[in-house]
């Protein structure tokens, strides 16, 4: 069994409408996702917004309710937990903007410090001590945990996030987009802290993106995720070098070349990519535009194709 | 590609911040040609839209010294009457985000019409609709009259931002800066986006200004490229030379920061330090250097200024000449004994 197990998970939200405000249909914003996840690994979902990448995410931390399908967490059935605290512990969760994820009312040593008051019974002396050991090692200087959110940089918020969210020493991290708000050179420090850390602490990482340099950069594992679907899960050196829906072939030619002698070469290959795309969509996808079930192309390798025959 | 559309000589466009001036663009000397894209790279908090504010003339309170010449017109601190019939006509601008960007209120065909209103008064109600639809089209809208009739957020972000560029081209302007046009959209519709502006280009022999922190943009639009660092430009060279031969300290720490070029799982380079804030810029020497501090003080030049290296390539201050990343082998660093802290 895998560290993390998501088996067909759905989350559809209800549409309202009518004159009594009924249910009359509804947003399949997740529909049928299944990833496994080792220990120690990062696993990236990716997928363009609306996607439904980051309600996955949600569902599986608890903070939206799953339709159907199970998540199963270190061998334990957490999908709709009721009393989540258990796994709150083990599960945390890296927010996008460091702008709003911070309460701006709150001193550091409040923000970082909830999540062990929540859970740990620590004289206030003991959880100042916690709280400054975390700072360190986020790099930031211990005497700034009186200081309040907006005294910092953006990647500096970012590391009080992960902070917060490494209190506990959780076992698996969620990471929704914890750089797309960032410049890139700060972007590079909070990502070379995420390994960092995922070495010194044996963490987990589901990270969910958009930015396929990132994604690359940081992930072992990819699953990209369109309308709620996933087309294609492979590991990283499958997906980029081989992907086989056209979707992903797609994503994968949008990446801007970072080489200006490709550029001509790269815009024609994007060019060639977008007409096949249009011709053959009706291939890849069902009559409702939707991702048909994964087969397996290789052992890690699935993709989302009609069944042969 | 010698038709000087804009020139920037000295441009330096000061804040107030408790009665003092504190200046967020410092020193600039620019040119854009036309059928050109030159792109204005570096980090959040450098000016480099505050750069583009003030060509097109849109700050409020700041003091713009300096002279901006465009089409060898002084339109720096010109009245807004006499840049209103700039603005629109000749320069048109591509906002960030396109859903500000936009008035919730009005519908699409609206918006756009009202640039075309403002500029070109002679066209009759009639003519100015199939403009807009003409317009609509240009920019890859599909059902144009459909979309004429819709108001902003029955749109998705890449429809709003052609939208944008709808306006922005509306009077087939000379000159065109686009402020971060792709940032906020996703990787597909960014390359539509980015191919849409490059049509545009040669079709209208235009003159554009790009700015982004998006070096992978760069790579695929800019002929040149002016990399920025606190208010002052530190590199300008053309797009090839300045991605194989990046000579500033600032514009190489930049390149090794992105992950694209880096080996999977490998450490990034991270630049020390945060990009200072306005008040607390460094007036005196080179504004780099805090952030570099293990490179000696003496290879810095008391007051930086540009140097030609190379025909159309310039570095400001001379330490790039003594720059290594640490650990990279070097005599310099084991002459002085700086470690990284």
């Amino acid at each position: 069994m895998a560290f993390l197990e998501v088996e067909d998970l759905k989350v559809h939200f209800p549409i309202k409408g009518g004159i009594f405000g009924r249910t009359i249909d509804h947003v399949r914003a997740v529909d049928g996702v299944s990833l496994s996840l080792e220990k120690g690994k990062t696993y990236g979902l990716v997928g363009e917004s609306g996607s439904g990448k980051t309600t996955t995410g949600r569902a599986i931390i608890g903070l939206e309710k799953a339709t159907a399908g199970t998540v199963t967490f270190d061998g334990q059935d957490i999908t709709n937990l009721k009393n989540k605290s258990d796994v709150r512990k083990d599960v945390q969760m890296i927010f996008q903007d460091p702008y709003s994820s911070l309460n701006p009312k709150k001193r550091v040593l409040d923000i970082v410090s909830e999540p062990l008051r929540n859970y740990e019974n620590l004289t206030k002396k003991e959880e100042r001590i916690r709280v400054q050991e975390l700072m360190e090692l986020v790099g930031l200087s211990p005497e700034s945990i009186l200081k309040y959110p907006h005294e910092f940089s953006g990647g500096q918020r970012q590391r009080i996030g992960i902070a917060r969210a490494v209190a506990l020493k959780p076992k698996l991290i969620i990471a929704d987009e914890p750089v797309s708000a960032l410049d890139v050179s700060v972007q590079a420090q909070v990502l070379n802290f995420m390994q960092d850390i995922q070495e010194e602490l044996d963490l987990t990482y589901l990270f969910i993106g958009h930015d396929l340099g990132v994604i690359k950069h940081m992930c072992d594992n990819i699953g990209i995720m369109y309308r709620g679907r996933y087309v294609e899960e492979g590991s990283t050196e499958e997906i980029f070098t081989n992907p086989q829906h056209i979707y992903t072939k797609r994503l994968v030619a949008a990446i801007p070349d970072i080489d200006p002698k490709n550029r001509e070469a790269q815009r024609q290959f994007r060019q060639e990519v977008k007409t096949e795309y249009e011709q053959s969509f009706n291939d890849y996808f069902d009559e409702e535009g939707l991702a048909y079930q994964l087969q397996p192309v290789t052992e890690t390798h699935r993709v989302a194709l009609p069944e042969k025959g | 590609m010698s038709d000087k559309l804009l020139e920037i000589k000295d441009l330096k466009t000061s804040f107030r911040i408790k009665d003092d001036y504190y200046a967020a663009v410092d020193n600039v000397h620019l040119t854009v040609n036309k059928n050109e894209v030159l792109a204005i790279v570096g980090e959040s908090g450098c000016g480099k839209s505050a750069l583009a504010f003030s060509v097109m003339g849109l700050h409020n309170r700041a003091k713009i010294e300096g002279n901006i010449y465009f089409k060898d017109q002084d339109i720096a601190n010109l009245p807004p009457n006499k840049l209103n019939k700039l603005r629109g006509k000749d320069m048109g601008m591509i906002f960030q985000d396109p859903l500000t960007a936009l008035n919730p209120l009005m519908i699409i065909g609206d918006q756009i019409g009202e640039a075309l209103l403002l500029h070109n008064s002679e066209l009759s109600k009639t003519q100015r609709k199939e403009r807009v639809i003409e317009l609509l089209n240009k920019v890859g809208i599909p059902r144009p009259e459909h979309v004429y009739e819709q108001f902003p957020h029955e749109l998705s972000g890449g429809m709003r931002q052609r939208v944008v560029i709808a306006i922005a081209i509306a009077n087939d302007p000379e000159l065109l800066i686009a402020d971060e046009p792709t940032t906020a959209l996703d990787v597909t519709i960014q390359s539509q986006i980015l191919d849409l502006i490059n049509e545009l280009k040669e079709d209208m022999d235009a003159g554009i200004i790009l700015i982004t922190h998006d070096l992978g943009v760069v790579a695929e639009m800019a002929d040149r490229v002016a990399v920025m660092y606190a208010g002052q430009i530190v590199e300008v060279a053309d797009v090839h030379t300045l991605f194989n031969e990046p000579l500033h300290p600032y514009t190489r720490s930049l390149f090794d920061s992105v992950p694209n070029k880096a080996e999977a799982k490998s450490k990034l380079h991270v630049i020390q330090g945060i990009v200072p804030s306005l008040q607390n810029l460094p007036r005196e020497g080179c504004r780099f250097a805090p952030r570099i501090p293990w490179i000696d003080e003496s290879v810095h030049e008391e007051h930086p200024s540009l140097h030609e290296v190379a025909p159309g390539h310039f570095v400001r201050c001379t330490c790039y000449k003594h720059f290594e990343f640490p650990g990279e082998s070097s005599e310099e660093e084991e002459q002085h004994g700086v470690s990284r802290s």
